[in-house]
């Protein structure tokens, strides 16, 4: 199977320019995965940007104390809006772009195995995102005036009751979320069929990149936990106009049941997210290694055991509820059992980078420093596992800063990790290096900055959730220094997203395979396509094309 | 990396910031929280351990096997090695063992605190959150007061903890004073429990940690412990019903004559609302507005002008009295020790 011959290349490169009529509508009723893909990205690019620009303005707010920056009904819709957002309108998106680009050209397919569907959750996810984002015209929140809702993203009953948040400003939130989940649903279903069903001739599970893996096992967990999360919603809807009373607890509604409900979807969430992270970095760090992935069978159950163990640990966000000592146990043993497979991931990649010969590339700066954080975001993840020490950290700061040492240290850098390498199969552009080492180091000075300090003002007393706070108990300098590196990951961000336009316009040229890299999307020209593949690949390992380049020592002699 | 060290930072200070001022969960003053700071050193031990191997292998692989473009056999790919069981096997046994441990030492400590038994000794208090004020209530003392909790200081010898009873009016809301205890939710509809005994006397500070809604921020806590002869003063005197100055009779008309009644009391008067803080003592308090400010007469009359000015939000509305009523009903409230 031999590097595939761009038999079409020059049709479309003399192609007539079309009018931007066509092109729009081209994108609208288009099912290619790519396409879509794509635009996922864009989409939730742009939300990351809205949602960044929200959390700056946080920071300056508490940057001093006592600050009147923004006010508290402002505030309280800044972190509600900053965490939905960032949640449901960038996390998931964004990897579900990368998942619907990646996924069928991994595995040697022309699509996904629902073309339809896919358009479909795509385009039902952005409606959901914008109408998330009407709120500030149309909602009414706690206030009575219209805006965005204020309830915070897990929304905590009966907070966003009628009694409490009259007005519609919690519908708004209740509902993007709700139709943002069908599309959610929807592309997770997609993407475990397609895995399933769409791998190319000789690609059995075993040979499966680990990619391929991980987002099958993070679909799996997306259709098990936003069913709950679904339902609650609706259970939600009814009490405020259909007069239940699930979480009234004015009318003996429970208000511990919400946070079940929302918490059975929270905590594997947080997998939901950081699986396809791991499953980046699984095919990123090996090939700036020049090495096969350490222990692939192991990488695969680890995965699937987190997927499982994740359904069972998500009280552990309700230590501070008042749960019997028995329940508080069970939960941390749990909790502290998730450790075990995580950290058999962080041992298997520092054994790919051993006896490697290890190119520091934009990209593997990225999975460089995603491998630090992550560890450090796992050590302070068994810290809060600890109840007892969660009764004091819990709803601190110090758990802002180890969640977003999870989203931002681990996630974040995964995905930039993720953009330099993939990028130039996107878009046929290299992205600029140059570029992306200012971005990497600016970027990684502002994260320290920002999330190591964070810890500190948790552990000194600062509880989450509050626009300001008190002069004397010493938290302003730390304060200050959080919010000095929101400005360094500002302008690194401003310099990746100066960096994707330049390299769409102006960046060489891409081969189709740049990285000397090892599975099937990079036997294909860049970009791909619109079918992929001229011919169905046909594959004896996990590295067609490491067999291909070396056919004297082909992968296939040493997979059992 | 850095926030380890910040970490050991704070640790070695600890004795400097036992300030009133202080809310570090690293400088204990009672039972529960001196528990919980034992067993994060040994968590904070551990994984600063486990950071020190596996973060130092990291580095060493990165520098020791970086690629060099000098290399005799630069181009060539170096030898592949697809796994090993032997190795996979260890560095999941560890792991378990470590967990094992530490789960251990975690369920000795939740047991510890959450099912010790109850002193005849201890003292009951029942809490309830409001938006955004705290409201106490000494059922066996027949107190009702807010914002500022009184309670003994205990002796290990003759141990006096105090056992909330926790619950809210409306909206979820979170019990945490940092240096006594680990926070309890209050969840309406539920009680919930928890105790604490203040090792010395002095004023604890702390805060709703759970988000309540608009005010969350100005939820503030104050919890005094005070020694047994203060103590007993304090409950010998919130026991008496409410001061009556002649001197501010003008005052407790306006009070008596406006909404105030629907929603504060004052015992032994027709002010008997009970959705507002009770006043009864409002002057024997150090602060206002759930500790938003201290208690002064200019802070008491601008708060009852437009409660706003340093509580937007608060549920308390704008009462538009006049200068002169303003004065009158300030008067009267700064009576009532």
């Amino acid at each position: 199977m031999a590097t595939q011959a761009p038999v079409t290349e020059g049709i479309t490169q003399t192609a007539p320019r079309r009018l931007w009529l066509d092109v729009l509508h081209d994108w609208v009723t288009t099912v290619d995965h790519k396409k879509i893909g794509l635009m996922y990205i864009a989409y939730a690019l742009i939300f990351l940007v809205i949602a960044g620009f929200e959390a700056v303005l946080m920071r300056i707010q508490l940057a001093i104390p006592n600050n009147h920056f923004v006010s508290p009904q402002a505030f309280n819709q800044l972190f509600t809006m900053h965490g939905t957002t960032m949640v449901f309108f960038v996390g998931m998106p964004i990897l579900f772009g990368f998942g619907n680009y990646l996924v069928p050209l991994m595995i040697g397919a022309r699509d996904m195995a629902f073309p339809r569907l896919n358009a479909f959750s795509f385009w039902i996810s952005a409606f959901a995102g914008l109408l998330l984002y009407f709120s500030y015209l149309g909602g009414s929140g706690l206030y009575g005036a219209g805006s965005a809702p204020d309830v915070g993203w897990w929304a905590y009953a009966p907070l966003t009751l009628k009694a409490f948040s009259p007005g519609h400003s919690s519908d708004y939130w209740t509902i993007s979320i709700l139709l943002g989940g069908i599309g959610t649903i929807g592309t997770s279903i997609n993407i475990v069929a397609t895995a399933i069903c769409m791998r190319c001739p000789g690609m059995t599970l075993g040979r499966m990149p680990l990619l391929v893996w991980l987002y099958t096992v993070m679909s799996s967990l997306v259709f098990v936990t936003i069913s709950p999360l679904t339902a609650a919603q609706i259970m939600l809807l009814l009490d405020r106009y259909a007069g239940s009373h699930f979480f009234d607890t004015q009318a003996g509604g429970s208000a511990v049941l919400w946070m079940h409900f929302f918490w059975i979807f929270g905590h594997p969430e947080v997998y939901v997210l950081v699986l396809p992270a791991f499953a980046f970095a699984n095919e990123i760090i090996p090939v700036f290694s020049r090495k096969a992935i350490f222990g692939y069978p192991a990488m695969v159950a680890a995965s699937v055991g987190i997927g499982f163990i994740s359904l069972s640990v998500w009280a552990h966000h309700m230590f501070t509820i008042g749960m019997t000592s028995g329940a508080n146990t069970f939960f941390v043993l749990a909790t502290m059992a998730i450790s075990v497979p995580t950290g058999i991931k962080i041992f298997n990649w520092l054994a790919t980078l051993w006896g490697g010969k290890i190119h520091f590339t934009a990209s593997m700066m990225f999975a460089i420093g995603f491998l630090f954080q992550f560890l450090i975001a796992g050590l302070t993840g068994i810290m809060l596992s600890v109840a007892p020490f969660d009764w004091q950290l819990g709803g601190s700061y110090f758990v802002v800063a180890h969640f977003h040492y999870v989203l931002v240290g681990a996630i974040l850098f995964m995905l930039f990790s993720a953009f330099y390498y993939w990028s130039p199969k996107m878009t046929g552009h290299m992205l600029s290096e140059k570029l992306g080492k200012w971005h990497f180091w600016l970027f990684l000075i502002g994260f320290h900055l920002t999330f190591d300090t964070m810890h500190v003002p948790g552990i000194l007393g600062m509880a989450r959730r509050i626009y300001t706070y008190e002069a004397d108990r010493g938290w302003m300098g730390w304060n200050i220094i959080i919010s000095i590196g929101a400005v360094f990951q500002t302008i690194a961000t401003l310099i990746f997203v100066y960096n994707l336009v330049w390299s769409y316009f102006k960046g060489p040229v891409a081969s189709a395979d740049p990285w000397d890299a090892w599975t099937l999307e990079w036997s294909t020209q860049s970009p791909p396509p619109s079918y992929n593949f001229a011919a169905d690949p046909v594959v004896r390992s996990r590295r067609p094309l490491w067999d291909l380049k070396h056919p004297d020592d082909p992968d296939w002699k040493y997979e059992a | 990396m850095l926030t380890r060290q910040l970490w050991l930072g704070i640790a070695a200070q600890m004795p400097s910031v036992t300030g009133s001022g202080s809310t570090s969960i690293f400088a204990p003053a009672g039972t529960p929280a001196h528990s919980i700071f034992g067993l994060s050193m040994l968590v904070l031990g551990i994984t600063g351990a486990i950071f020190l191997v596996v973060g130092g292998l990291l580095l060493y692989v990165l520098l020791r096997y970086r690629h060099r473009a000098g290399d005799a056999n630069a181009s060539q790919e170096p030898p592949q090695i697809y796994g090993s069981n032997q190795i996979e096997l260890s560095w999941t046994v560890i792991p378990i063992l470590i967990v094992v441990m530490l789960f251990l030492a975690t369920a000795r400590i939740i047991l510890a605190t959450q099912d010790a038994p109850k002193p005849a000794s201890a003292l009951d208090v029942t809490v309830i959150g409001h938006q955004f004020w705290w409201e106490f209530r000494y059922p066996k003392l027949g107190i009702v007061t807010a914002n500022e909790l009184h309670i003994p200081v205990s002796d290990p010898k003759h141990p006096t903890p105090t056992y909330l009873s926790m619950t809210s009016a409306d909206t979820d809301h979170s019990f945490w004073i940092p240096r006594l205890a680990g926070k309890m939710d209050l969840i309406p509809n539920r009680v919930n429990t928890m105790w604490i005994d203040p090792e010395s006397p002095g004023l604890y500070l702390g805060q709703c940690a759970q988000y309540c809604g608009t005010q969350h921020a100005l939820m503030l806590l104050r919890v005094y412990a005070d020694t047994p002869a203060q103590f007993q003063a304090w409950v010998t005197h919130q026991q008496q019903s409410a001061v009556e100055d002649s001197d501010v009779t003008a005052g407790r008309s306006v009070f008596q004559h406006t909404a105030c009644i629907s929603c504060h009391t004052v015992a032994g008067t027709v002010a008997t609302g009970t959705f507002g803080p009770d006043l009864t003592h409002m002057a024997s308090r150090d602060t206002i507005a759930s500790g938003a400010v201290p208690l002064t007469p200019a802070n008491l009359r601008a708060f009852v002008d437009n409660p706003a000015q340093f509580k937007p939000g608060a549920l308390m509305p704008a009462m538009h009295l006049n200068d002169h009523d303003l004065d009158a009903v300030t008067a009267y409230l700064m009576t009532l020790k």
